[in-house]
Protein backbone atom coordinates (compact mmCIF):
# COMPACT_ATOMS: atom_id res chain seq x y z
CA UNK A 1 0.00 0.00 0.00
CA UNK A 2 1.16 3.45 -0.92
CA UNK A 3 1.31 6.47 1.55
CA UNK A 4 -1.49 8.97 0.89
CA UNK A 5 1.35 11.68 2.49
CA UNK A 6 5.38 11.62 3.03
CA UNK A 7 4.69 11.97 6.81
CA UNK A 8 6.66 9.12 8.49
CA UNK A 9 6.27 8.42 12.16
CA UNK A 10 9.65 7.66 13.94
CA UNK A 11 7.64 7.25 17.42
CA UNK A 12 7.22 3.25 17.46
CA UNK A 13 8.06 2.85 21.35
CA UNK A 14 4.95 5.41 21.84
CA UNK A 15 2.81 2.94 19.96
CA UNK A 16 2.09 1.49 16.61
CA UNK A 17 -0.76 1.60 14.78
CA UNK A 18 -2.16 -1.99 14.89
CA UNK A 19 -1.04 -4.80 13.01
CA UNK A 20 -2.80 -5.58 10.05
CA UNK A 21 -3.76 -9.38 10.86
CA UNK A 22 -4.45 -7.61 14.61
CA UNK A 23 -6.76 -5.58 12.85
CA UNK A 24 -8.94 -8.45 11.51
CA UNK A 25 -8.74 -10.07 14.18
CA UNK A 26 -10.52 -7.67 16.15
CA UNK A 27 -13.49 -7.22 13.16
CA UNK A 28 -13.66 -10.82 13.31
CA UNK A 29 -14.36 -10.82 17.19
CA UNK A 30 -16.76 -7.88 17.36
CA UNK A 31 -19.07 -10.27 15.70
CA UNK A 32 -17.91 -13.25 17.64
CA UNK A 33 -16.97 -11.88 21.53
CA UNK A 34 -19.42 -9.11 22.20
CA UNK A 35 -21.13 -11.47 25.24
CA UNK A 36 -20.12 -11.68 28.88
CA UNK A 37 -17.67 -14.74 28.84
CA UNK A 38 -18.73 -15.91 32.54
CA UNK A 39 -22.64 -16.63 31.38
CA UNK A 40 -23.91 -19.91 30.88
CA UNK A 41 -25.60 -19.36 26.97
CA UNK A 42 -24.55 -20.00 23.47
CA UNK A 43 -23.03 -16.25 22.50
CA UNK A 44 -21.24 -16.52 26.12
CA UNK A 45 -19.85 -20.01 25.48
CA UNK A 46 -18.52 -18.26 21.61
CA UNK A 47 -17.14 -15.63 23.30
CA UNK A 48 -15.38 -17.90 26.55
CA UNK A 49 -13.77 -19.92 23.56
CA UNK A 50 -12.31 -16.77 21.86
CA UNK A 51 -10.98 -15.51 25.06
CA UNK A 52 -9.49 -19.03 26.11
CA UNK A 53 -7.84 -19.20 22.85
CA UNK A 54 -6.48 -15.81 23.18
CA UNK A 55 -5.03 -16.27 26.26
CA UNK A 56 -3.45 -19.70 25.41
CA UNK A 57 -1.85 -17.92 22.40
CA UNK A 58 -0.71 -15.14 25.01
CA UNK A 59 0.71 -17.17 27.72
CA UNK A 60 2.83 -19.56 24.88
CA UNK A 61 4.47 -16.15 23.52
CA UNK A 62 4.78 -14.93 26.92
CA UNK A 63 6.44 -18.34 28.03
CA UNK A 64 4.00 -18.18 30.79
CA UNK A 65 1.05 -20.73 31.90
CA UNK A 66 -2.44 -19.79 31.22
CA UNK A 67 -3.50 -19.51 35.14
CA UNK A 68 -0.30 -17.28 35.71
CA UNK A 69 -1.60 -14.37 33.44
CA UNK A 70 -3.76 -11.50 34.57
CA UNK A 71 -4.99 -9.52 31.57
CA UNK A 72 -4.39 -5.38 33.07
CA UNK A 73 -5.98 -2.03 31.34
CA UNK A 74 -2.95 -0.75 30.01
CA UNK A 75 0.87 -1.80 30.78
CA UNK A 76 1.60 1.02 33.33
CA UNK A 77 -1.10 -0.27 35.47
CA UNK A 78 -0.14 -4.39 35.10
CA UNK A 79 3.53 -2.48 36.54
CA UNK A 80 1.53 -0.87 39.36
CA UNK A 81 -0.53 -3.55 40.05
CA UNK A 82 2.80 -5.92 40.43
CA UNK A 83 4.60 -3.65 42.82
CA UNK A 84 2.09 -3.05 45.02
CA UNK A 85 0.30 -6.77 44.70
CA UNK A 86 4.13 -8.31 45.98
CA UNK A 87 4.33 -6.01 48.66
CA UNK A 88 0.73 -6.67 50.26
CA UNK A 89 1.54 -10.86 49.68
CA UNK A 90 4.67 -10.84 51.39
CA UNK A 91 4.13 -7.86 53.99
CA UNK A 92 5.07 -10.59 56.71
CA UNK A 93 8.37 -10.87 54.92
CA UNK A 94 8.91 -7.18 55.01
CA UNK A 95 8.07 -4.19 52.21
CA UNK A 96 11.93 -3.10 51.09
CA UNK A 97 11.92 -3.27 46.99
CA UNK A 98 14.92 -2.72 44.93
CA UNK A 99 15.03 -0.87 41.23
CA UNK A 100 16.54 0.62 39.00
CA UNK A 101 16.85 4.48 38.60
CA UNK A 102 15.35 3.94 35.01
CA UNK A 103 12.37 2.07 35.72
CA UNK A 104 8.94 3.72 34.45
CA UNK A 105 6.95 5.89 36.20
CA UNK A 106 4.68 3.75 37.58
CA UNK A 107 6.90 1.15 39.35
CA UNK A 108 8.95 4.11 40.77
CA UNK A 109 5.69 5.55 42.09
CA UNK A 110 4.63 2.09 43.30
CA UNK A 111 8.13 2.08 44.77
CA UNK A 112 7.88 4.76 46.08
CA UNK A 113 4.95 4.14 48.77
CA UNK A 114 7.31 2.04 51.08
CA UNK A 115 11.12 1.88 51.45
CA UNK A 116 12.92 1.59 48.30
CA UNK A 117 16.41 1.51 46.98
CA UNK A 118 16.95 2.73 43.25
CA UNK A 119 20.34 1.11 41.85
CA UNK A 120 22.35 3.83 39.23
CA UNK A 121 22.93 3.31 36.03
CA UNK A 122 26.15 3.35 34.12
CA UNK A 123 26.97 6.24 31.08
CA UNK A 124 25.69 3.85 28.71
CA UNK A 125 22.03 3.08 30.72
CA UNK A 126 23.01 -0.22 32.58
CA UNK A 127 22.77 -1.53 35.75
CA UNK A 128 24.79 -3.75 37.03
CA UNK A 129 24.22 -7.47 38.31
CA UNK A 130 26.40 -6.76 41.71
CA UNK A 131 24.35 -3.49 42.19
CA UNK A 132 21.08 -5.55 42.93
CA UNK A 133 22.77 -7.62 44.82
CA UNK A 134 24.48 -5.01 46.85
CA UNK A 135 21.08 -3.42 47.82
CA UNK A 136 19.42 -6.17 49.03
CA UNK A 137 18.15 -6.43 52.75
CA UNK A 138 16.85 -8.58 54.95
CA UNK A 139 13.46 -7.12 54.36
CA UNK A 140 13.59 -7.02 51.00
CA UNK A 141 10.68 -8.49 48.72
CA UNK A 142 10.83 -7.58 45.06
CA UNK A 143 13.11 -6.61 42.89
CA UNK A 144 12.31 -4.32 39.70
CA UNK A 145 14.78 -3.99 36.65
CA UNK A 146 13.05 -2.48 32.74
CA UNK A 147 13.87 -4.95 30.35
CA UNK A 148 15.14 -2.43 28.60
CA UNK A 149 14.32 0.97 28.55
CA UNK A 150 12.02 3.06 26.15
CA UNK A 151 13.57 5.60 26.17
CA UNK A 152 17.12 4.39 25.31
CA UNK A 153 16.79 0.54 24.54
CA UNK A 154 19.93 -0.16 26.55
CA UNK A 155 19.43 -4.24 27.64
CA UNK A 156 19.66 -4.94 31.18
CA UNK A 157 21.49 -7.96 32.44
CA UNK A 158 19.92 -10.67 33.93
CA UNK A 159 19.52 -10.63 37.40
CA UNK A 160 19.64 -14.40 39.48
CA UNK A 161 18.02 -13.12 43.12
CA UNK A 162 16.80 -14.61 46.73
CA UNK A 163 14.07 -12.04 46.01
CA UNK A 164 11.27 -12.06 42.69
CA UNK A 165 12.12 -10.05 39.87
CA UNK A 166 9.61 -8.14 38.21
CA UNK A 167 10.53 -7.33 34.65
CA UNK A 168 9.27 -4.95 32.99
CA UNK A 169 9.05 -6.34 29.37
CA UNK A 170 6.49 -3.27 27.42
CA UNK A 171 9.16 -2.38 25.44
CA UNK A 172 11.00 -5.39 25.01
CA UNK A 173 8.00 -7.79 23.97
CA UNK A 174 8.61 -8.97 20.33
CA UNK A 175 11.59 -7.12 20.01
CA UNK A 176 14.24 -8.94 21.86
CA UNK A 177 14.70 -12.40 23.69
CA UNK A 178 12.92 -11.43 27.44
CA UNK A 179 15.81 -12.34 30.48
CA UNK A 180 14.55 -14.74 33.66
CA UNK A 181 11.07 -13.02 35.47
CA UNK A 182 9.11 -14.03 38.34
CA UNK A 183 6.56 -11.67 37.01
CA UNK A 184 6.41 -9.78 33.64
CA UNK A 185 4.58 -7.05 32.91
CA UNK A 186 4.02 -5.74 29.24
CA UNK A 187 1.66 -3.83 26.78
CA UNK A 188 0.24 -4.82 23.78
CA UNK A 189 0.50 -1.43 21.91
CA UNK A 190 4.10 -1.20 22.16
CA UNK A 191 4.01 -4.60 19.96
CA UNK A 192 1.12 -3.67 17.68
CA UNK A 193 -1.82 -4.58 19.64
CA UNK A 194 -4.83 -2.59 20.86
CA UNK A 195 -4.61 -0.94 24.65
CA UNK A 196 -4.11 -3.95 26.43
CA UNK A 197 -1.79 -4.64 29.74
CA UNK A 198 -0.47 -8.27 30.59
CA UNK A 199 0.86 -9.19 34.17
CA UNK A 200 2.24 -12.88 34.23
CA UNK A 201 2.96 -14.22 37.82
CA UNK A 202 4.92 -17.71 38.16
CA UNK A 203 3.15 -20.33 40.00
CA UNK A 204 4.68 -19.90 43.88
CA UNK A 205 5.76 -16.17 43.65
CA UNK A 206 3.14 -14.92 46.14
CA UNK A 207 1.07 -11.68 44.66
CA UNK A 208 -2.77 -10.99 45.64
CA UNK A 209 -4.36 -8.08 43.83
CA UNK A 210 -4.69 -4.65 44.64
CA UNK A 211 -8.06 -5.00 43.89
CA UNK A 212 -10.84 -6.92 45.30
CA UNK A 213 -11.71 -8.62 42.10
CA UNK A 214 -11.36 -12.07 41.57
CA UNK A 215 -10.28 -11.72 37.77
CA UNK A 216 -7.16 -9.63 39.16
CA UNK A 217 -7.99 -6.23 37.54
CA UNK A 218 -11.23 -4.36 37.58
CA UNK A 219 -13.48 -3.99 34.73
CA UNK A 220 -15.07 -5.90 32.16
CA UNK A 221 -12.56 -7.95 29.44
CA UNK A 222 -13.00 -6.49 26.01
CA UNK A 223 -12.47 -10.05 23.84
CA UNK A 224 -12.24 -8.64 20.62
CA UNK A 225 -9.01 -6.48 22.01
CA UNK A 226 -7.72 -9.49 23.41
CA UNK A 227 -8.09 -11.52 20.43
CA UNK A 228 -6.22 -8.58 18.47
CA UNK A 229 -3.28 -8.83 21.48
CA UNK A 230 -2.76 -12.46 20.54
CA UNK A 231 -2.73 -12.07 17.13
CA UNK A 232 -0.80 -9.07 17.04
CA UNK A 233 2.11 -10.73 19.12
CA UNK A 234 2.23 -14.01 17.78
CA UNK A 235 2.12 -11.53 14.07
CA UNK A 236 5.38 -10.03 15.33
CA UNK A 237 6.89 -12.81 16.87
CA UNK A 238 7.17 -14.81 13.49
CA UNK A 239 8.61 -11.50 11.81
CA UNK A 240 10.77 -10.59 15.19
CA UNK A 241 14.29 -12.36 13.76
CA UNK A 242 14.14 -10.99 10.01
CA UNK A 243 12.97 -7.49 11.09
CA UNK A 244 15.85 -7.51 13.85
CA UNK A 245 18.17 -8.03 10.91
CA UNK A 246 16.37 -5.38 8.76
CA UNK A 247 16.02 -2.89 11.59
CA UNK A 248 19.44 -2.80 12.88
CA UNK A 249 21.70 -1.68 10.12
CA UNK A 250 18.99 0.32 9.94
CA UNK A 251 19.34 2.59 13.14
CA UNK A 252 23.08 1.98 12.67
CA UNK A 253 22.85 4.38 10.11
CA UNK A 254 20.54 7.10 12.55
CA UNK A 255 23.70 6.45 14.55
CA UNK A 256 26.41 7.54 12.36
CA UNK A 257 24.22 10.29 11.03
CA UNK A 258 23.42 12.02 14.08
CA UNK A 259 27.36 11.37 15.77
CA UNK A 260 28.14 13.03 12.76
CA UNK A 261 26.43 16.27 13.41
CA UNK A 262 28.93 18.67 15.94
CA UNK A 263 28.35 18.52 19.74
CA UNK A 264 25.30 15.69 19.07
CA UNK A 265 25.80 12.67 21.54
CA UNK A 266 24.33 9.33 20.48
CA UNK A 267 23.33 7.96 23.88
CA UNK A 268 22.84 4.38 24.93
CA UNK A 269 24.93 1.04 24.12
CA UNK A 270 25.42 0.85 20.44
CA UNK A 271 25.27 -2.90 20.11
CA UNK A 272 23.56 -4.87 22.66
CA UNK A 273 20.17 -3.03 23.04
CA UNK A 274 16.66 -3.13 21.83
CA UNK A 275 16.48 -2.97 17.48
CA UNK A 276 14.51 -0.29 16.66
CA UNK A 277 15.07 2.54 18.88
CA UNK A 278 18.07 4.93 18.73
CA UNK A 279 18.13 8.67 21.52
CA UNK A 280 20.61 11.04 21.01
CA UNK A 281 21.22 14.80 22.43
CA UNK A 282 21.76 17.67 20.05
CA UNK A 283 23.60 20.65 22.20
CA UNK A 284 22.67 23.81 22.28
CA UNK A 285 19.26 23.04 20.81
CA UNK A 286 15.82 23.13 22.47
CA UNK A 287 14.01 19.16 22.17
CA UNK A 288 10.55 20.80 21.59
CA UNK A 289 12.18 22.96 18.70
CA UNK A 290 13.94 19.62 17.42
CA UNK A 291 10.31 17.88 17.33
CA UNK A 292 8.66 20.38 15.67
CA UNK A 293 10.85 21.21 13.08
CA UNK A 294 11.43 17.29 12.78
CA UNK A 295 7.59 17.04 12.12
CA UNK A 296 7.81 20.36 9.65
CA UNK A 297 10.01 17.98 7.62
CA UNK A 298 7.81 15.27 7.57
CA UNK A 299 9.09 13.00 10.84
CA UNK A 300 7.70 12.29 13.93
CA UNK A 301 9.88 11.62 17.04
CA UNK A 302 9.97 12.45 20.76
CA UNK A 303 11.99 13.66 23.22
CA UNK A 304 13.01 13.07 26.85
CA UNK A 305 13.37 16.82 27.24
CA UNK A 306 11.87 18.53 29.98
CA UNK A 307 10.21 21.56 27.80
CA UNK A 308 8.40 18.39 25.97
CA UNK A 309 6.89 16.52 29.40
CA UNK A 310 4.01 17.49 30.55
CA UNK A 311 5.37 18.29 34.08
CA UNK A 312 8.49 20.20 32.49
CA UNK A 313 10.87 17.62 34.32
CA UNK A 314 13.90 16.14 32.55
CA UNK A 315 13.64 12.62 31.56
CA UNK A 316 14.89 10.79 34.82
CA UNK A 317 16.10 8.34 32.54
CA UNK A 318 18.76 10.52 30.78
CA UNK A 319 19.62 12.01 34.52
CA UNK A 320 20.19 8.92 36.22
CA UNK A 321 22.41 8.03 32.71
CA UNK A 322 24.11 11.27 33.06
CA UNK A 323 23.72 12.52 29.72
CA UNK A 324 22.32 15.80 28.53
CA UNK A 325 18.72 16.26 28.60
CA UNK A 326 18.13 19.64 26.42
CA UNK A 327 18.05 18.34 22.84
CA UNK A 328 16.68 15.04 23.30
CA UNK A 329 15.32 12.99 20.06
CA UNK A 330 14.18 9.46 20.15
CA UNK A 331 14.10 7.67 16.89
CA UNK A 332 11.86 4.77 17.05
CA UNK A 333 11.41 2.20 13.60
CA UNK A 334 8.06 0.58 13.60
CA UNK A 335 7.73 -2.82 10.30
CA UNK A 336 6.22 0.28 7.90
CA UNK A 337 9.37 2.31 8.12
CA UNK A 338 12.13 2.19 5.17
CA UNK A 339 14.99 2.32 4.39
CA UNK A 340 13.99 5.38 2.16
CA UNK A 341 12.70 7.05 5.05
CA UNK A 342 15.64 6.22 7.11
CA UNK A 343 18.60 7.82 4.29
CA UNK A 344 15.88 10.93 3.99
CA UNK A 345 15.58 11.49 7.74
CA UNK A 346 19.40 11.29 7.60
CA UNK A 347 19.78 13.79 5.12
CA UNK A 348 17.57 16.41 6.74
CA UNK A 349 19.08 16.29 10.10
CA UNK A 350 22.30 18.19 9.90
CA UNK A 351 19.85 21.29 8.29
CA UNK A 352 17.32 20.72 11.03
CA UNK A 353 19.95 20.90 13.78
CA UNK A 354 21.46 24.11 12.34
CA UNK A 355 17.76 25.67 11.83
CA UNK A 356 16.89 25.25 15.28
CA UNK A 357 20.28 26.31 16.92
CA UNK B 1 32.56 35.43 36.53
CA UNK B 2 28.70 35.03 37.32
CA UNK B 3 26.27 33.70 34.61
CA UNK B 4 22.87 35.03 35.66
CA UNK B 5 20.03 32.62 33.50
CA UNK B 6 17.48 32.74 36.72
CA UNK B 7 14.22 31.94 35.04
CA UNK B 8 15.81 30.66 31.63
CA UNK B 9 15.17 27.35 30.48
CA UNK B 10 17.80 24.93 28.99
CA UNK B 11 19.45 24.88 26.66
CA UNK B 12 20.04 28.24 27.42
CA UNK B 13 22.04 28.32 30.12
CA UNK B 14 24.26 25.93 28.18
CA UNK B 15 24.36 28.07 25.65
CA UNK B 16 25.90 31.28 27.94
CA UNK B 17 28.07 28.55 29.35
CA UNK B 18 29.66 27.60 26.37
CA UNK B 19 30.19 31.29 25.35
CA UNK B 20 32.15 32.47 28.40
CA UNK B 21 33.78 30.04 29.53
CA UNK B 22 36.66 30.32 26.84
CA UNK B 23 36.61 34.18 28.10
CA UNK B 24 38.18 33.36 31.46
CA UNK B 25 42.26 31.64 32.07
CA UNK B 26 41.99 28.02 32.24
CA UNK B 27 42.25 26.99 36.03
CA UNK B 28 39.22 29.87 36.46
CA UNK B 29 35.68 29.46 37.17
CA UNK B 30 32.16 30.63 36.39
CA UNK B 31 29.29 30.68 37.81
CA UNK B 32 26.17 29.95 36.17
CA UNK B 33 22.70 30.73 38.47
CA UNK B 34 20.16 28.75 36.93
CA UNK B 35 16.63 27.47 38.22
CA UNK B 36 15.56 25.38 35.77
CA UNK B 37 15.03 21.70 36.76
CA UNK B 38 18.03 20.64 33.40
CA UNK B 39 20.40 22.45 34.89
CA UNK B 40 22.09 20.21 36.84
CA UNK B 41 22.42 17.53 35.09
CA UNK B 42 22.92 19.34 31.71
CA UNK B 43 25.65 21.60 33.04
CA UNK B 44 27.50 18.20 34.44
CA UNK B 45 26.71 16.10 30.84
CA UNK B 46 28.06 19.57 29.16
CA UNK B 47 31.65 19.32 31.27
CA UNK B 48 32.32 15.56 31.09
CA UNK B 49 31.59 15.79 26.66
CA UNK B 50 33.59 18.88 26.89
CA UNK B 51 36.56 18.42 29.07
CA UNK B 52 35.48 21.08 31.87
CA UNK B 53 35.34 20.80 35.55
CA UNK B 54 31.93 20.32 37.07
CA UNK B 55 32.60 21.45 40.73
CA UNK B 56 29.02 21.44 42.15
CA UNK B 57 26.18 23.67 43.21
CA UNK B 58 25.19 26.00 45.98
CA UNK B 59 21.41 26.08 45.45
CA UNK B 60 20.91 27.40 42.22
CA UNK B 61 24.39 28.34 42.03
CA UNK B 62 26.80 25.97 39.69
CA UNK B 63 30.37 25.98 39.53
CA UNK B 64 32.29 25.33 36.56
CA UNK B 65 36.09 25.41 35.78
CA UNK B 66 38.02 25.76 32.74
CA UNK B 67 40.27 22.73 32.24
CA UNK B 68 41.35 23.34 28.71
Amino acid sequence: MSRVCSVVNLDAASGLPLHPLAREAWMAALDDGWADPARLYGSARRARQLLDGAREALAGQLGCRTDELWLAPSGSQALYAAVRGVRAARSRAGSHVVHSAIEHSAVLHACAEGPATAVPVDLAGRVSADGFTAALRDDTVLACLIAASHEVGTLQPALDLPVPVLVDACQAIGRAPLPPWDLLAGSARKWGGPALGVLAVRTGVRWVSPWPEEGGFPGPVDIPTVLAAAVALEAVAVERVAEDARLRPLVARIRAAAAAVPDVEVVGDPDDRLPHLVTFSVLYASGEALVLELDAQGFEVSSGSSCTSSVLEPSHVLVAMGVSTHGSVRVSLSRDVTEADVDRFCAVLPSVVARVR
Amino acid sequence: MILDCLGRRCPLPIIELARALPTVAVGDVVTVLADDPAAEPDLKAWCRLQGQSYEGREGDAFTVRRLS
